[in-house]
């Protein structure tokens, strides 16, 4: 038995060990988005004296921007759930390879530039003719949608149906054999207890969608604009900085309500279940075709437009584009393939912070003081949320002095990456975290586990799809970034891959042109692989091999 | 295998994240440690400088040491390896490169960050954009000697505070195969209905040669609103940004419209870049169109080697880099005796009498001619 | 060592979970808390473990407060209705689980699990996946999985109520032994009279919160004291007479004819050893084991012996 001096010093472990849980998530936050955030919202908004900015929001350009943010990311939402939640119920039936297979070509857009996928679009429309039948897409609201479903369709199928798998089925079986027929059981007893991930998937995808730029600036046409386009053209373009904090102030307060509802519909939490041990009932073969065949013309074809493009080589096919991203040509200052390299350490390096930042996160949001929940909650959430100006400009005058200077450094990047990343960790494991029986925790604590102990033994092992799924995405997130760092002056050796691609498309010429493609095909094997390593790297353990499948 | 006893709770991961953390710290640190530590060959660059024809020592006596510098430009930022590793071979300077987006976004960041400069030099802030980085008092007045080289046309700051570098014409180029029509010779042969729906234009609020097109058509027609009025009637295209525009829209990326807002330079470029090659450029340039930008390079107030900064103003106007300078970002060097190469006597149009409006004027306008743009065009 | 609940008081919103509960649990003893569900005994165990902190009161060993003492250093084991297995581990992972958190090396944890799934007949089972065992099994290996650390104090919260009867008799019988064989103190909330009886050392009977009789089991049933407690105990005949509740046990009847109890025979079971005999009486219907076989409708006098008679508290 512990005596009065052993309690104390475990007293005081148990507390460095708690606030070093708290802390890191704390400061990251706090160093790398809330100071620099808020550094140049303070700015923008009381550098010239505080004015009520009426101006700026009596206008009705600003008021019609607002609607159609709020209007375009709900029904991009929406349509996303719409389409996506089928397939979640196909994946989640899905076994071994195929699964891997599945879930990391859903992945694939998630590293593509929207300016490539505009193209790839059109490409479709062109090969079908459907363009010449007077269905024009191009700078229509429904571009911008189709994009919306495009990027996020891997947000539903991955987060949903990484929860959905390890629900107990019998629960479903109890209901039919009460009488209930397929779809009636689905809406009383599967979506009810989906809700915590769909809430989490939605707020992801209802975030991108709200924070959307390249999709509405190139695809939505010149007349569309969101807040996010409207902060860049006050801050860079009018060099209003004023104008441009008013407008963030807005969509801060806007994505704030906004993440409050999500969490609040993710706390309502479905009672704890075991281990899923049936396997969950076969579905009907054309449905699950009619996914697959979705999944085809939605992701598929435009992939394929892509993957001929980046082959095409003069008046037939070779390999040219893919040899020549090793030479470096004058409209890079490094050459494709070292961008790619460099791209690679950065996600690789930013899936690690993020990870580690948001288990710790996740771990606090499930576990941690009411008080503290919340704000973890809503804080790890809000650099989705955020337009990627503010972050940038935020860092650009925030971190300028040693001992963060960081505006220049290598870290930076990864940084920046892992603040875009770590939402998805933390959206993916908690959920998961939130359906661990209690009583199997409450075992472990009786068994001599430190609440530190019960985390690493228990929670985290048991939750690793989720933390699997979260760094899955984080990898492709900072693979394809191209929001906050892009407002961040760059040295050759930190170019990535997405702003080399933009490099390529900025000058004429087929041969740049190629190179581009078979950049962007590239992006998309690699992260498809990642995914697919991501998944099979699984534990060893034959204990956890039922979990994790079942998770 | 036994567990210490040590601190229950503070479990290893925990630590780990903790070494992270710091290390991430640690290395943030080292990264300042640049500039005046940086070790150079300070011997040979006082002796190459001197034997070199044109001064890059930045109008002052090198220091023993020269520091190394940080050169702040745009993303079309581009120079052959040997042309920058020159300069550092005469001077003993190291050039660090630091690309910020495109030039609006450029200036907008260096404006956040005056006084704690990010570089020491800036390169490619151009006319549209001139008086608002003046105003920002970004610049430290100098006036190199190379100057003398340069046509006073170029030289739109009297105090010196920006020192001209290249120039290039934004303009309509055209598709020839594709027109319509035979090739338009003036602004305003484009609201002729033989070219309905042809012309493709980005939006002068997100797009640099948008923004120049712009001023084009408003010192290049009598009535510019008019002009649009038209040209929108006459079914222009409108896009984002460059890129949406050349290979969405424009023929050359697959879509159906003949002609685009470019750059004089952008046949050369289609010559270059072709596959499979050829001999002549499939684009022209409606010369009665181009809108005339001039990129500038300053020494950025504030910068704690104002020497070096000076030295590498002077390398821009040499030989050495303006001859590089058209093959690498299309665009046309500024002094006289700076040579073209072959592919743009070829193929680039050589703009005589570019349209071109005061910066003080754009910078007092632009607002106002873009918002009246989106009514017209976009209302 | 000795634990003590001292004056314990739990309240979950507006139920009384427990109500101001004393016990005191010495070394080796293994008490049984008995009632019926919802009745706070659960509760009970989780404030001694320490899982749920109460709201007044204090948990006391060995006359310390217990209090700043988290689960993990209490030295407890529990056991859960539902077994609570960890699924990402197998069979020796869960067993040896307390014994690394311990820091005991892997040798002398191979061996404690082999010993401990001997002791719980599942010799051999160490690289089971937990996901195929069987709900016995399962238990079983939740039980060495408590016994394994060698807790001072063992809490088994209904740990064979989700099982077949045949299986908890059988595990009701090989319990006590087990525990005795590892010196085990511990708490087992139940239910189940038989299952209370057969295992108490000394028997605690709570309903509503409330602790309502503490005693050794057989000390309880012949006094239960309080109506509430008879009832719960399952005796039948709880009768009126005078000014106070009694309880006649059934074995404190004999037929005879001087006997100053007069009844007719309602039904009457041959039962082996004895008959089960059915009685309306004027102090009610009651019931009887006798040695002789009546049949319904039989007037018969029937002997009380007083030693079996217990006075209960007005209620």
């Amino acid at each position: 038995m512990d005596g009065p001096v052993g309690r104390d010093s475990s007293r005081i472990a148990r507390f460095a060990g708690r606030w070093a849980a708290v802390a890191v998530p704390a400061v990251f936050l706090t160093v790398f988005f809330v100071y620099p955030a808020g550094a140049i919202l303070w700015r923008g908004l009381f550098s010239e004296g505080f004015g009520p900015m009426s101006d700026l929001f009596a206008s009705p350009r600003t008021r019609g921007v607002v609607w159609f943010t709020v209007w375009q990311a709900l029904a991009s939402t929406v349509i996303t759930l719409v389409v996506a939640l089928p397939a979640a119920a196909v994946v989640t039936r899905l076994r071994g390879r195929c699964r891997h297979w599945v879930r990391g070509l859903v992945t694939v857009p998630f590293v593509l530039p929207t300016v490539v996928v505009a193209g790839a679009f059109e490409g479709v429309f062109d090969r079908f003719g459907l363009e010449d039948g007077g269905f024009r897409l191009r700078h229509t609201v429904w571009a911008i949608l189709l994009a919306h479903v495009f990027f996020n369709y891997a947000v539903v199928v991955r987060i949903v149906g990484s929860f959905w798998s390890g629900l107990d089925h019998r629960v479903e079986e109890q209901a039919r054999v009460l009488g209930a027929g397929p779809i009636q059981a689905f809406r009383a007893v599967t979506l009810p207890r989906l809700r915590p991930a769909i809430a989490s998937a939605c707020a992801i995808v209802f975030l991108f969608s709200f924070t959307s730029f390249g999709v509405i600036l190139l695809l939505g046409g010149p007349r569309r604009a969101t807040l996010e386009t409207e902060i860049y053209r006050q801050a860079v373009t009018r060099g209003d900085l004023r104008s441009a904090a008013g407008l963030a102030l807005v969509q801060l307060l806007a994505v704030v309500a906004l993440i409050a509802v999500a969490t609040r519909l993710e706390r309502r939490r479905p009672a704890p279940t075991g281990v899923a041990h049936s396997p969950p009932k076969p579905l009907r073969r054309s449905f699950v075709w009619a996914n697959f065949a979705v999944m085809a013309v939605l992701l598929g074809s435009p992939i394929a437009i892509l993957v001929e493009r980046s082959l095409s080589v003069g008046d037939g096919y070779g390999l040219d584009h893919y040899r020549a991203l090793t030479e470096r040509v004058p409209q890079l200052p490094a050459s494709a393939a070292t961008a790619l390299g460099n791209s690679l350490v950065f996600a690789t390096v930013a899936t690690a912070l993020a990870l580690a930042v948001g288990t710790l996160a996740a771990l606090v949001v499930v576990h941690g003081r009411s008080g503290l929940r919340r704000v973890f909650d809503l804080g790890l959430t809000l650099p989705l949320g955020v337009s990627a100006v503010t972050i940038g400009f935020g860092i650009l005058i925030a971190l300028d002095e040693p001992p963060l200077d960081l505006r220049t450094s290598w870290w930076i990047v990864p940084i920046a990456h892992a603040l875009v990343g770590t939402p998805f960790v933390v959206r993916t494991m908690v959920p998961v975290l939130r359906r661990i029986d209690p009583q199997i925790r409450e075992a472990a604590a009786v068994l001599g586990a430190s609440p530190g102990r019960v985390r690493r033994l228990v929670d985290l092992p048991i939750a690793g799809r989720g933390m699997l799924v979260g760094a899955g995405f984080a990898f492709a997130v900072s693979l394809g970034e191209f929001g906050a760092t892009s407002f961040l002056p760059r040295r050759p050796e930190t170019l990535t891959a997405p702003l080399a691609l933009y490099r390529l498309l900025s000058t004429p010429g087929e041969l740049l042109r190629g190179q581009a493609m078979a950049l962007a095909v590239v992006l998309m094997v690699i992260v498809a692989l990642a995914v697919v390593a991501i998944e099979a790297s699984r534990g060893t353990k034959r204990g956890a091999d039922v979990v994790w499948e079942s998770l | 295998m036994t567990r210490p006893n040590s601190p229950k709770g503070l479990t290893p991961g925990v630590i780990g994240l903790i070494a992270v953390v710091g290390l991430i710290a640690a290395a943030c640190g080292n990264d300042n440690v640049r500039g005046p530590d940086t070790p150079t060959d300070a011997g040979s660059a006082t002796d190459s400088a001197a034997t070199s024809t044109y001064p890059t020592t930045g109008g002052a006596e090198p220091t023993a040491d020269p520091a190394g510098i940080t050169l702040l430009t745009h993303d079309s930022f581009a120079l052959s390896d040997e042309t920058l590793a020159a300069f550092t071979s005469e001077t003993g300077i190291e050039v660090t490169l630091l690309q910020a987006g495109d030039t609006g976004q450029m200036v907008s960041e260096a404006i956040l960050t005056a006084g704690n400069p990010l570089g020491d030099v800036m390169f490619g802030v151009d006319n549209t954009f001139l008086a608002r980085a003046l105003n920002a008092e970004l610049f430290e007045p100098y006036e190199s000697p190379n100057l003398a080289d340069v046509p006073d046309e170029f030289k739109l700051d009297l105090e010196h505070r920006v020192t001209p570098i290249d120039y290039g014409d934004v303009c309509v180029n055209y598709w020839t195969d594709a027109l319509p029509a035979d090739p338009p010779s003036a602004l305003g042969d484009l609201t002729a209905p033989s070219f309905a729906d042809q012309l493709v234009v980005q939006n002068p609020e997100t797009s640099s040669p948008g923004l120049a097109f712009l001023l084009a058509t408003i010192a290049g027609t009598d009535d510019w609103e008019q002009f649009w009025a038209d040209l929108a009637d006459n079914g222009v295209a409108v896009t984002a940004g460059w890129e949406d525009a050349y290979y969405g829209e424009f023929i050359a990326g697959g879509g159906d419209r003949s002609m685009v807002v470019s750059y004089a330079s952008s046949p050369p470029a289609e010559v270059i870049f072709a596959d499979p090659p050829v001999d002549t450029a499939p684009t022209e340039v409606l010369v009665d169109s181009c809108f005339r930008q001039i990129e500038f390079a300053g020494v950025l107030a504030g910068t704690d080697h104002p020497v070096e900064a000076r030295a590498l103003i002077d390398f821009m106007l040499t030989p050495t880099f303006q001859d590089d300078v058209p093959l690498n970002m299309f665009v046309f060097p500024v002094a006289d005796s700076a040579t073209l190469p072959q592919v743009f006597v070829d193929h680039a149009q050589t703009v005589e009498d570019p349209l071109f409006i005061d910066p003080a004027d754009i910078e007092a306008h632009r607002d106002e001619w873009t918002d009246r743009w989106v009514e017209i065009v976009l209302g | 060592m000795i634990w003590e609940l001292d004056s314990v008081s739990v309240r979950f919103g507006e139920v009384q979970a427990v109500e101001n509960a004393f016990l005191e649990i010495s070394s080796g003893e293994l008490v049984v808390i008995l009632g019926p569900s919802g009745c706070g005994k659960s509760t009970m165990l989780r404030v001694t473990a320490g899982l749920q902190a109460p709201d007044s009161g204090r948990v006391l060993i060995d006359g310390n407060d217990a209090a700043a003492l988290l689960p993990h250093q209490r030295s407890i084991g529990l056991m859960f209705q539902q077994h609570t297995l960890f699924p990402h581990y197998d069979v020796a992972g869960n067993v040896e689980f307390g014994l690394r958190m311990a820091g005991l090396g892997s040798g002398r944890r191979h061996s404690r699990v082999s010993e401990l799934l001997a002791l719980v007949g599942l010799a051999g089972f160490e690289a089971r996946d937990v996901a195929t065992l069987s709900g016995g099994e399962a238990q079983r290996v939740a039980l060495a999985r408590s016994l394994a650390p060698n807790p001072a104090l063992l809490l088994l919260d209904e740990p064979f109520g989700s099982l077949d009867r045949s299986l908890r008799d059988r595990l009701t019988d090989e319990l006590p032994g087990v525990l005795s064989r590892a010196g085990t103190t511990a708490i087992h909330v139940t239910h189940d009279q038989d299952e209370a009886f057969s295992l108490a050392d000394r028997l605690v009977v709570m309903d509503h919160g409330r602790i309502l009789r503490v005693g050794p089991p057989s000390e309880v049933w012949a006094d239960p004291r309080t109506v509430a407690v008879a009832e719960f105990l399952g005796h039948s005949n709880i009768v009126t007479r005078g000014s106070h509740p009694e309880v006649i046990r059934r074995d404190a009847a004999t037929v005879a004819a001087d006997g100053e109890l007069e009844g007719t025979v309602t039904a009457s079971r041959f039962r082996g050893d004895y008959h089960d005999l059915s009685v309306a009486t004027a102090l009610g219907r009651l019931r009887f084991r006798v040695d002789e076989a009546l049949t319904a409708g039989d007037v018969v006098r029937l002997r009380i012996d007083p030693s079996r008679v217990a006075r209960l508290e007005p209620s």
